[in-house]
């Protein structure tokens, strides 16, 4: 029980639910306390008058009445604290998901990136469902177990303080010897962790394995490792139980003990007439009341461990600041220039990706003229998608800046200044969602013809319009499987629908067999018309289209020129040309009249 | 649920050992009162010392013997129930293993095989906290009803009635409502992680096309959604604490309603009294967990549907009767008019296909993907059987052998390796247990691994993490060619090894794969064209279909498919 916080304060100050229910709950458990108190005394009074007195039932009635009212009450606690447990506990995860999830969002991509966004997602879903267990749960219990004891105590102490005492030396104990055992047994469970988690994945290990293991003729045999490993599994795991069920034992051991030498003690009181036998049936009937809270306590404890682990990280997240913006744009928002008519250019940016030595950009400087076609080559590690993620304003430049018509990006408004950006990643994104809503992501409002149109320039009309429900049909993690180049086509249409001036492309050919990047080409010559193209390549001959070829190494901008100019020197572009081998060795000159062109003209024709 | 008692057969003695504990546990608490009840009222009597002797002696026994008895009751279970998970696990094991690869097709997603692990798993709660609960309250509730009887038959009566609502109609309650509810709950939750998932993944699109509001909306709904099935959840388990609550105070209150008339008309001595009242009290703590285990008996009937449903389907390919022994040496094998479907409704994967592959020969099968490469690859290792034509292994039809001697001959290495979480010696060696080091160390280097091996921390003792995950995609393909060329069969079948590489890599490891393969017995099948003018003929592959076949020299000068995958990896097209 040691290490956390029974209440961590942050709980309140995020989820502003959790102040009401937590007033809610004692309020409960005061009200609990009471009742308890209540029968005891009620059974303390009516049993001895039956008992001694040979009262007949009407003489009690008074008792009788008032008992069945305490029972009552007592039920209706029960119920009103498991309502109240649950609906705020739903309201408390309702708040800490949503601030998690938008603080997440406007820490942006970069970060999101950093953190396993697959770990976030399982931390605002599962993860914070694990709170229930705390709050229906641990809660409740915790704040009986501070009061009961104490209101027990009072009443014991003013009938017989030999019980009181009695409780009272062995209350405290109980926490004491749980924290002792808890420390021990927490540090042999860490010392024995790795070895358990190995051998609890090595099933999934060699399920997951099995084609492989089927292969080699090795399946049969690995069956009776399977055998092995989980009675291996089991032995190390009964090792740690054996110490960790210590807690409860020795709680169970001192909180009974304590009953049994109090209903001793008082027994043989009795005898001598040294108390009455009131006095004995309150303290027997109190004495378990007092540790009966303290004993659930312990039991919830680890089930409520899990979801007080969650709400840790998720505050670890909510205290995470974003990339300062406050800094820069002390100035009002300035309007964001037309990008058909303004230059974009990069000045002297450098850019270091936070826990990383080496700048991913160093003293980069590039202009993006309205109607150009830049291409960007380079190996991975050069900076290409570092640059892209500048320029889309999910980072910031450390030193430098970004301008756009002359104004600073960072006075900018950023969400003006992506809507006149249109963005193909290698791997785009769909939504659990239909195909046309994942084409109007950008424009929400576009009518179906619209979205049809779009398609159709991006070469996506054909294969969606064979599918049964065409563009209704759901795609994403629930939907139909597409191939990794009909996904191309569909974030093709996206930007095609975006209709933006300026276009950010991260080599959407990669990746695809050939047909497939024959089909995307295509489209893609279609929407880089007319537009500003900035282009990251990784097949170089994809690069002879352009109007200017900016060759990154390092960081760096180490040549920028025309295809014809770059290769007719002997620079790094013609290094990498050579080095790529004869796919695009071959290619020669002839293809410095527009390989990208003619890709599109023969698979359309 | 019966064939999951079935399987723990072996373990029931250890589980009515780990029952008895548990029943002996509480049992104790509820002597603890009893007898003290009964102590302070003879006491009260004034009666010898002597004559309460014995009761404080029980008291004191009870108050030890709880804490005891829990812990071997926690204990023994565990233990039981890990000894059942084994077994489970090993059967699991020998049913998914002629599944796979095709039987498991729809697990292919690493995260529904990672369920299917889950569920097995969580069958073992069974045994843990379904099963105990309710036998140990049948035994101790069972046990304070007759004793209350026999002191007043009434009082046994009020009993075995508020027990019977407490540890039965409330647990039927709440797991019905359960039931209804879950199965809506889970829907939202679906529903709302897949909403929490496209945020997270998708949030560089969403920011960059400013849809990321939109989206934050749309997680708001369905967790608001959430929140209101919640809300009628809260009411019903609250009613059901209401109801235990209430059945334990008619317990208590219905005792002392036929006690006190009994003590006062003198059918029940005194003495018995407070025993009766207390032990009402008392025993209300054995049906406390009974909600929960019937809240879990649903999630382990859930989890046992699904791990059955997979275990119950049928096997793909079933070896024959008296197998054919294979020959030995290198033999041929072929294709002829092969064709195979895997769903009535769906188009063939491979629709008359040809293949002749003859000793020492290299044959490429290529194609866009769809095309029937990987359906080709399944047949020939026998994970599949064909619904036309055949295949043949040296003249005989390839269903007259065993799956593993077929397997012994035509050796592979498949798309995606799985890479085990061990060392990278263990990985190799997978192939061939007995291979000695030379033996690995001429494989790695016939892989072209050697210095990267030696580039290592631990050399050949490295680990290479779950799934392979500490290991580049290149190596990882690397590795799985070492293991195939390891395992030395006399045919070898490599499918898509360059897969999801980058194009340097990929040409790299193309280089590797075609010197390691030289003069023996190959069918490559690749999407990548690069390097194939070393091999003998080349099969062009469409739509389940061969559509050209031949050398790529002559392939590469004559109009088709073949020619036109050339020209679009090369990136550039002649315009006729």
């Amino acid at each position: 029980m040691t290490g956390v916080k029974p209440l961590d304060p942050r709980l309140l100050r995020h989820a502003a639910t959790a102040r009401v229910y937590l007033a809610l709950t004692v309020g409960l458990g005061l009200a609990s306390a009471v009742l308890i108190l209540g029968q005891a005394t009620l059974l303390a009074d009516i049993l001895p008058r039956v008992f001694l007195d040979r009262a007949p039932l009407a003489k009690v009635t008074g008792p009788m009445a008032l008992l069945a009212a305490v029972l009552l009450g007592r039920a209706g606690i029960a119920w009103a604290g498991e309502v109240a447990a649950h609906l705020s506990s739903a309201r408390v995860k309702s708040q800490l998901r949503a601030g998690l999830l938008r603080h997440a969002v406007a820490l942006g991509p970069a970060w999101l990136a950093r953190e396993r966004s697959g770990e976030l997602a399982a931390l605002a879903t599962r993860g914070v469902d694990a709170l229930d267990g705390y709050f229906a749960r641990y809660l409740p219990q915790l704040v009986l177990a501070l009061l009961v004891p104490v209101a027990v105590l009072a009443r014991v102490v003013t009938t017989d303080w030999l019980s009181a005492v009695t409780i009272a030396v062995i209350l405290p104990l109980i926490p004491v010897f749980m924290a002792l055992i808890g420390i021990s047994t927490q540090r042999r469970t860490q010392r024995q962790w790795s070895t358990l988690s190995t051998l609890a994945g090595h099933f999934l290990d060699v399920v997951e394995g099995l084609p492989t293991l089927r292969i080699f003729g090795r399946a049969k045999a690995q069956a009776a490792a399977v055998r092995r490993i989980t009675n291996e599994y089991r032995i190390a795991t009964m090792a740690t139980l054996r110490i960790a069920f210590l807690s409860a034992l020795v709680l169970e051991l001192l909180s009974m003990l304590a009953v049994a030498l109090v209903a001793v003690s008082v027994g043989l009181r009795l005898v001598d007439g040294r108390v009455s036998l009131h006095t004995a049936l309150l303290v027997l009937l109190l004495a378990p009341e007092a540790y009966l809270p303290v004993r659930q306590v312990g039991a919830q404890f680890h089930a409520s461990m899990e979801g007080v682990t969650a709400a840790e990280r998720v505050f670890a997240v909510l205290e995470t600041s974003g990339p300062d913006r406050s800094a820069t744009s002390v100035r009002p928002p300035a309007a964001v220039p037309d990008l058909r008519a303004a230059t974009v250019s990069v000045e002297a940016v450098w850019f270091t990706w936070p826990a990383r030595d080496v700048p991913a950009l160093a003293e980069v400087s590039l202009a993006l003229h309205p109607g150009e076609r830049v291409a960007l080559v380079g190996d991975s590690g050069a900076g290409k998608s570092s640059l892209v993620s500048l320029l889309l304003g999910f980072t910031r430049p450390q030193q430098g800046r970004i301008t756009v018509g002359g104004t600073d990006l960072a006075d900018l408004p950023l969400v003006q200044w992506r809507r006149q950006l249109a963005w193909v990643s290698q791997r785009p994104y769909l939504f659990a969602a239909s195909i046309a809503d994942n084409i109007r992501l950008g424009e929400p409002e576009a009518g179906v013809e619209a979205v049809r149109q779009a398609a159709r320039l991006a070469n996506a009309a054909e294969f969606v319009e064979s599918l049964t429900a065409a563009y209704d049909t759901v795609v994403g993690e629930r939907g139909v499987g597409l191939s990794a180049g009909q996904r191309q086509r569909i974030a093709l249409a996206r930007a095609f629908l975006r209709d933006a001036p300026v276009l950010l492309l991260d080599e959407p050919t990669a990746n695809l067999d050939a047909d497939s990047a024959a089909a995307v080409q295509d489209g893609l010559e279609r929407l880089m018309a007319g537009r500003t193209v900035l282009l990251v390549v990784h097949r170089l001959a994809l690069a002879r289209g352009a109007d200017r070829i900016v060759v990154m190494s390092a960081g760096r901008v180490v040549e920028v020129g025309t295809p014809a100019e770059l290769d007719a020197v002997q620079g790094p572009w013609s290094a990498l040309v050579a080095a790529a081998g004869p796919s695009v060795g071959a290619t020669g000159s002839a293809g410095a009249a527009g390989a990208v062109g003619a890709v599109g003209a023969e698979v359309s024709g | 649920m019966w064939r999951l008692l079935r399987l723990a057969r072996p373990q029931l003695g250890r589980l009515a050992l780990s029952v008895v504990a548990g029943a002996a546990a509480v049992a104790s608490s509820v002597g603890l009162m009893a007898v003290s009840a009964w102590l302070i009222s003879r006491a009260a009597q004034h009666p010898p010392v002597l004559d309460l002797a014995v009761a404080v002696v029980a008291i004191r026994t009870f108050g030890i013997g709880r804490g005891i008895f829990r812990y071997a009751e926690r204990l023994i279970s565990h233990d039981a129930a890990f000894r059942v998970l084994a077994d489970l696990r090993v059967r699991v094991y020998t049913r998914l293993e002629p599944l796979a690869p095709a039987g498991l097709a729809d697990f292919r997603s690493g995260d529904l095989l990672s369920r299917l692990v889950a569920d097995v798993d969580a069958l073992q709660d069974l045994f843990l906290r379904v099963l105990p609960p309710p036998l140990i309250a049948a035994i101790v509730g069972g046990s304070a009803v007759v004793l209350a009887w026999a002191l007043l038959p009434g009082a046994g009566a009020v009993l075995a009635a508020t027990l019977l609502l407490a540890g039965v109609a409330v647990p039927a309650l709440t797991m019905r409502s359960g039931r209804r509810a879950s199965a809506r709950v889970a829907a939202a939750r679906g529903e709302l992680s897949m909403h929490v998932v496209d945020l997270l993944h998708g949030a560089p699109e969403l920011l960059a096309y400013g849809a990321a509001d939109t989206q934050l909306d749309r997680v708001a709904r369905s967790d608001a959604e959430l929140t209101g099935l919640s809300r009628s959840t809260a009411l019903t388990t609250g009613l059901g604490a209401g109801l235990g609550s209430v059945a334990a105070g008619l317990a208590l209150w219905g005792t002392l309603r036929v006690a006190v008339p009994a003590v006062s008309a003198g059918s029940l001595d005194g003495v018995w009294l407070a025993v009766l009242v207390l032990t009402a009290l008392a025993v209300f703590e054995v049906v406390a967990p009974l909600p929960v285990a019937a809240q879990q008996l649903e999630r382990v009937r859930r989890a046992a549907g699904r791990v059955f449903g997979v275990l119950d389907a049928p096997a793909p390919v079933n070896d024959p009767a008296r197998p054919r022994p294979v020959p030995a040496g290198t033999p041929v094998v072929t294709l002829e008019a092969a064709r195979l479907r895997y769903a009535s409704d769906a188009a063939c994967a491979l629709d008359g296909v040809d293949l002749r592959l003859e000793p020492g020969r290299r044959i490429a099968v290529v194609g866009p993907s769809g095309a029937g490469k990987t359906t080709l690859a399944l047949v020939l290792l026998r994970f599949v059987e064909l619904d036309g034509g055949r295949a043949t292994l040296a003249g005989h039809d390839l269903r007259d052998y065993a799956q593993d001697d077929v397997r012994r001959v035509i050796g592979a290495c498949l798309q995606d390796a799985h890479l085990f979480d061990t060392t990278v010696r263990e990985n190799i060696r997978l192939a061939q247990p007995d291979a000695t080091d030379e033996q690995l160390t001429d494989a790695a280097e016939r892989a072209e691994l050697g210095p990267w091996i030696a580039s290592l921390p631990a050399g050949w003792d490295t680990r290479v993490g779950e799934r392979g995950a500490q290991v580049s995609g290149g190596q990882r393909q690397r590795l799985a060619l070492a293991r195939a060329l390891l395992a030395d069969p006399p045919v070898l079948l490599l499918d898509e090894p360059t897969a999801n590489l980058d194009s340097i890599t990929e040409q790299a490891l193309m280089g590797s794969l075609l010197r390691a393969t030289e003069g023996r017995t190959t069918l490559l099948i690749t999407h990548r064209l690069v390097g194939l003018d070393a091999v003998d003929e080349v099969v062009v592959l469409d739509r389940g279909r061969v559509v050209q076949r031949g050398r790529h020299a002559d392939l590469v000068r004559s109009a088709g498919l073949y020619r036109r995958l050339w020209e679009l990896e090369l990136g550039l097209t002649a315009v006729d």
